[in-house]
């Protein structure tokens, strides 16, 4: 009981010397500003850093006939575009004169950066402190040095002590005797972080004699580490770009690889899929996440009935003539696009994105994986998964690979291809859908979305092999991969390029491709 | 039409007599010195682990008319398929004469090279004229540009002229071959083999779905054929084989079982076995 | 007897298409010239260039039967051999505008300048002389389609696999010739072109003459067509495209048949977009998108395969629709031209000259 009202004591004196410290540096005079900083600093409340960090990037004034604060945003001839100081987005615009900056001086910045350093290196979150350690990297003086110091006695987290002791370095290799250099050197080579490299390089280039060798093979160490962590990214986002290829092209593996029909409208589907999630998102505007969910499965109905609906029309008559199918298809395709057009008018419209799937996921200073990619990954190895489940363990997947394997024999047996035929390409469409939903995550959602993955579809799909979800995968991840790789050196449009003369000419030499059906049924 | 043929015959057998459109094209690379005109040497090929072919031996004599019979899957297509050049054995040699290595060359180089193919279905170009398959299938320079300029020799169309009355098809040659019957499809086919003029001549099933008459007639031409080519006949009925048979192979699971005359192999313990399950 | 059985090049069909065609093109010049503006016979100059660019269109659409109708080859890429033969074409005309572009260079053109290249690159040497640039004309598609096709052909890649590889051969020229770096001239192509051999591009006679040469392209084209059709190679490629095995089988190199036949085919597009682009006065990369090539076997299709006078009916007919459509009822375009595709391959596989013939025979 006591101590909750010492504590409420605590809290009511807290919140008095924030309320004060706004007080006061709303103030044209120095002097009263230091006092209100101080106030501001006691009361060690969360809010004070919005206002402390304004006041450091000098953004903080004052509105000098209604005495309030406000955030500057930016500067345009006579006026100033001003914000609120809590909330970002409400923004004015004031004549220049209105306004006037709260003064600062260089103790006073001093005296806050040490407040919002030692603050943030004594944090809770062990990524707090880690962030902060690297933020104050690049720039150690005296009052850094010592925070380290301090904080490295109790800090127990393995990386954000590996942070600390690097500061450390970094100001032994400025500042410290030969062999503490040498020391430093020594441990700076593990480092990622890139005032560190900034230091190392500077040794390596005009620092004493005997220590640039040092420094060059430290730094060779470190740009080893960051190619590879380059490599690896390069990798992620190969895997991606696989991944949505796989997504997109999977779909048409089934329908090419059962029915031997090539969908020219399958790019169509995935773009079905696309809006649907535009719709969805439309109809449930206050939760963008579930949206996002409810859309997987509805993508995959709309897109599969519209699949049906197409081998119904006009594919169930083209039996045996592929080529036919393949134009009438595309009429198909064109037929859609105008659709949409006409419905959804021909301009782009973008899909929000939910927060759990913005952001990055920090490894370390020269790799992060954001999540949107990450997730994009996950979800085209779940319905890889399913799908191979589906064809490998279901009745309907048995009576669809009879199907594939030869049509008379299993009709003789009484599966109802024309029933197996329908439900495949509700399938094949169904998870057109599917990546539909994916890719209006990745891109704007317009009528030629699927026009754009259409070709690119069925290169993967032939350098996998038809008919084989393994070879789709695989055909789909690595020219990803190569198309990511080749990106830096050559540009976007020339690696896409490459990427399909690679493949033409791989066709030249396995006209079946990665993995070929066998046998004598394939010769024909 | 019977009487046309067996005039034919008559002037085969009349060894005196040239009867040009049947008179094989000698390719001066063919080196038959020592009588042999088909090596097969331990070939093997699999499909999907599955062994079509297991180390097969067969060798076809100069002029030798040949039967080969064999419950399904004995691989006897595909024994074809590779002599064709249609599939690579991945095991093994197939040599045409002495010197002419047939795996290395294409299905159309080996046709060239004097090997004539009748399928099992009868594969006809539908949409021409009957005329037209047997001017497509004859003996000549199948280069493109002289493709392009061929005309038709007054002997060639001779040739043209004798097979259409060979195969009795005399009075359909502007008919779309499509619209023939299948016992005259699989005449044209034959038709088409003559006119290829080669020295091998591999029959896949000639008399399948013929009546009697029709089968006694392939039978006179097959036999009619011997001597002067090499003819490998692949086929199920068993009195076909017989009436033609001097000498018979019998394949099973991609491997010669047995082989000698249609008698031998009937008495072979190992056929019956094979062929009746005992 | 012999020759009743062959195929003479200038068949019953061949006649009056040459005829027709022969007599339309008099008519039209003979309409343009002879009457006054103001009167109802009168075919307005624009018009007539037009007609022409459909005569363009219906001279690629042989070419595309030949190997389509004729050999089974269904090349989703022609677009790209058109698009070639009309970029050599408009390389010739950049040169020729020498020192009356914008910015006056005498040897540079204009978006060369505007990319502050200071030569010419290699490759746009010699398009300055007629002689060279037509020759690349035929050249430039005949190579490429020899070099692809002698890769494919050769590894069998027939039916759909082929099929879609062209669609990405000309898929990968779109996103090449989309490049500035390529020296193009990038998203906006080739134009601003003022004369052809001296004669002014804009002059009315020009536009005649261009569209006589046309006409007469289309002509020789289709009697070219015709002799390669009604040759025993005519027959070897429909002995391909029905059972393609089997012709490899009585001793054709298949390969070596589609290739030349490929290359020619895609030379006559060459030749196409060669006469297409003084007419239309641009080419840009636009002409390689994939959209065109498979609009292209459109023509075909409706028109009739292997009737070589079939694709020269679709192609004018679609490309008449076209442009009525496009300028009535621009939405309704896509609609009607994917219903096309999908009416003419189930009702109507034989096309127009499919459902000629059938009247024909009933009559």
């Amino acid at each position: 009981m006591l101590l909750m009202l010492a504590n409420a004591k605590l809290w009511a004196a807290a919140e008095e010397d924030f309320a004060r410290g706004l007080e006061l540096i709303n103030s044209s005079k120095l002097s009263q500003v230091k006092q209100g900083v101080d106030r501001l600093i006691a009361s060690s409340d969360p809010r004070a850093r919005i206002y402390l960090n304004a006041m450091l990037d000098s953004n903080l004034y004052r509105h000098t006939k209604e005495k309030r604060l406000v955030m500057l945003v930016s500067r345009d001839g006579s006026k100033v575009i001003v914000a609120d100081v809590n909330d970002a987005s409400k923004t004015e615009e004031l004549k220049k004169r209105r306004v006037k900056r709260v003064p600062i001086n260089n103790r006073l910045r001093g005296d806050i950066k040490a407040y919002l350093a030692s603050k943030d290196l004594s944090d809770e979150s062990s990524s707090v402190r880690k962030a902060a350690v690297q933020r104050l990297l690049g720039d150690i003086g005296e009052l850094e040095l010592g925070l380290f110091k301090q904080r490295l006695e109790v800090e127990t987290n393995p990386d954000v002590k590996y942070l600390l002791e690097s500061g450390i370095a970094l100001d032994k290799l400025a500042n410290g005797e030969r062999f503490e250099q040498l020391a430093a050197i020594e441990l700076l080579g593990e480092s990622l972080e890139p005032p560190v490299r900034n230091s190392l390089n500077q040794m390596a280039e005009s620092g004493p004699e005997e220590l640039q060798a040092l420094a060059a093979k430290a730094l060779a160490k470190i740009d080893d580490k960051v190619a590879f962590y380059a490599f690896l990214e390069k990798v992620f986002f190969g895997l991606s770009l696989g991944s949505v290829l796989v997504l997109a092209a999977i779909g048409l593996a089934i329908t090419f690889g059962v029915m031997g029909c090539i969908n020219m409208a399958h790019g169509e589907l995935i773009m079905i899929g696309a809006y649907t999630t535009y719709v969805i998102q439309l109809m449930m505007p206050n939760a963008i996440g579930a949206s996002l969910i409810v859309a997987v499965p509805a993508a995959f109905l709309v897109s599969g009935l519209v699949g049906i609906l197409i081998e119904r029309g006009v594919i169930q008559f083209l039996k045996g003539r592929p080529l036919e199918t393949l134009l009438a298809t595309f009429g198909v395709s064109l037929v859609l696009q105008q659709l949409v057009r006409s419905i959804f008018s021909p301009l782009n419209r973008s899909v929000e994105t939910p927060e759990w799937m913005s952001g990055a996921l920090d490894i370390n200073p020269v790799f992060a994986i954001t999540y949107n990619r990450l997730y994009i990954i996950f979800f085209c190895l779940a319905v890889f998964a399913l799908l191979f489940f589906v064809l490998r363990k279901t009745v309907l997947g048995l009576q669809v690979r009879a199907v594939s394997q030869n049509r008379n024999m299993a009709r003789a047996m009484g599966v109802r291809s024309e029933w197996v035929d329908a439900l495949t390409f509700g399938l094949g469409s169904g998870i057109a859908g599917v990546a539909g939903v994916a890719l209006s995550q990745l891109t704007n959602v317009g009528p030629n979305l699927g026009q754009s993955y259409i070709i690119d579809s069925f290169m993967v799909v032939v350098f996998g092999g038809v008919g084989n979800l393994w070879g789709t995968l695989v055909a789909g991840m690595s020219l990803g991969i190569a198309n990511k790789m080749l990106e830096p050196v050559s540009g976007a449009v020339l690696a896409k390029i490459l990427v399909l003369v690679f493949i033409i000419l791989f066709i030249q030499k396995r006209p079946r491709g990665l993995f070929p059906q066998k046998g004598r049924a394939a010769e024909d | 039409m019977s009487n046309v043929i067996s005039n034919y015959i008559d002037a085969v057998r009349d060894r005196e007599h040239v009867f040009d459109a049947v008179a094989p094209q000698i390719n001066p690379n063919l080196d038959v010195r020592k009588g042999c005109i088909l090596y097969m040497e331990d070939v093997s090929v699999s499909f999907d682990g599955f062994k079509a072919i297991n180390n097969l031996n067969l060798y076809i004599d100069e002029g030798e008319l040949r039967c080969i019979i064999g419950p399904n899957g004995a691989g006897k297509t595909t024994m074809m398929d590779i002599i064709t050049g249609k599939t690579t054995p991945d095991t093994g040699t197939v040599y045409f004469g002495q010197k002419i290595n047939l795996l290395q060359m294409s299905e159309p180089e080996i046709a060239q090279a004097g090997i004539g193919r009748k399928f099992q279905k009868p594969t006809v170009f539908e949409d021409q004229s009957v005329f037209a398959n047997l001017e497509l299938s004859m003996a000549c320079d199948k280069r493109v540009l002289q493709t392009l300029f061929a005309k038709l020799s007054a002997e060639q169309l001779q040739h043209i002229e004798e097979t259409l009355e060979l195969v009795g098809l005399k009075d359909q040659r502007f008919l779309r071959a499509g619209a023939l019957s299948h016992g005259q499809k699989q005449w044209l086919e034959i038709g088409m083999l003559i006119m290829q003029r080669p020295q091998l001549l591999l029959v896949d099933e000639p008399v399948a779905g013929m009546t009697h008459q029709e089968m006694d007639r392939t039978a006179e031409l097959l036999i009619s054929l011997e001597g002067r080519h090499s003819v490998v006949v692949v086929e199920h009925d068993m009195d076909f084989v017989r009436s033609i048979a001097r000498k018979v192979t019998v394949l099973h699971q991609g491997s010669v079982l047995a082989e000698g005359s249609m008698d031998d192999v009937q008495n072979n313990a190992r056929v019956k076995e094979v062929y009746l399950g005992e | 007897m012999s020759t009743s059985t062959m195929n003479p090049v200038f068949d019953k069909q061949t006649n009056v298409f040459l005829s027709v065609l022969s007599v339309i093109s008099v008519l039209v010049i003979a309409c343009n010239q002879l009457f006054p503006a103001d009167s109802a016979l009168h075919i307005p100059t624009y018009t007539v260039t037009l007609l022409g660019k459909y005569l363009c269109y219906a001279l690629l659409a042989v070419a595309i039967d030949l190997i389509w109708g004729y050999m089974g080859i269904l090349s989703l890429g022609h677009g790209a051999f058109f698009a070639l033969g009309g970029y050599a074409m408009g390389m010739y005309l950049m040169r020729q505008i020498g020192e009356r572009g914008v910015y006056g260079d005498p040897l540079l053109p204009d978006f060369m300048v505007f990319l502050n290249w200071s030569e010419l690159p290699w490759f746009w040497h010699g398009f300055d002389m007629f002689w060279f640039a037509a020759l690349m004309v035929v050249l430039v598609p005949g190579v490429l389609a020899f070099v692809f096709g002698w890769l494919t052909f050769r590894s069998r890649v027939t039916g759909v696999y082929l099929s879609i590889i062209t669609q990405a051969l000309t898929y990968a020229l779109m996103l090449a010739f989309y490049r500035n770096e390529m020296g193009f001239g990038g998203n906006n192509g080739l134009t601003d072109f003022k004369d052809l051999l001296g004669f002014d591009l804009q002059s009315d006679a020009t536009r005649l003459w261009l569209f006589l040469l046309s006409a007469i392209a289309l002509g020789l084209g289709y009697i070219a067509c015709r002799f390669i059709v009604a040759s025993k190679l005519g027959r070897v490629s429909l002995a391909i495209r029905d059972a393609e095995s089997r012709t490899r089988f009585i001793g054709y190199k298949v390969e070596n048949v589609k290739l030349w036949v490929f290359t020619f085919s895609a030379m006559l597009a060459g030749i196409a977009g060669a006469l297409y682009v003084p007419q239309v006065g641009i080419i840009n990369p636009n002409e390689f998108s994939p959209l065109n090539s498979i609009e292209m076997v459109v023509w075909v299709a409706l028109g009739g395969r292997a009737t070589l006078y079939g694709a020269v009916v679709g192609a004018i007919v679609v490309n008449y629709a076209k442009t009525y459509f496009t300028g009535a009822l621009p939405e309704v375009w896509l609609f009607a031209l994917g219903g096309l595709f999908v009416v003419t391959t189930i009702f109507l596989p034989k096309g127009i000259a499919g459902l000629l013939k059938k009247k024909e025979a009933r009559a």
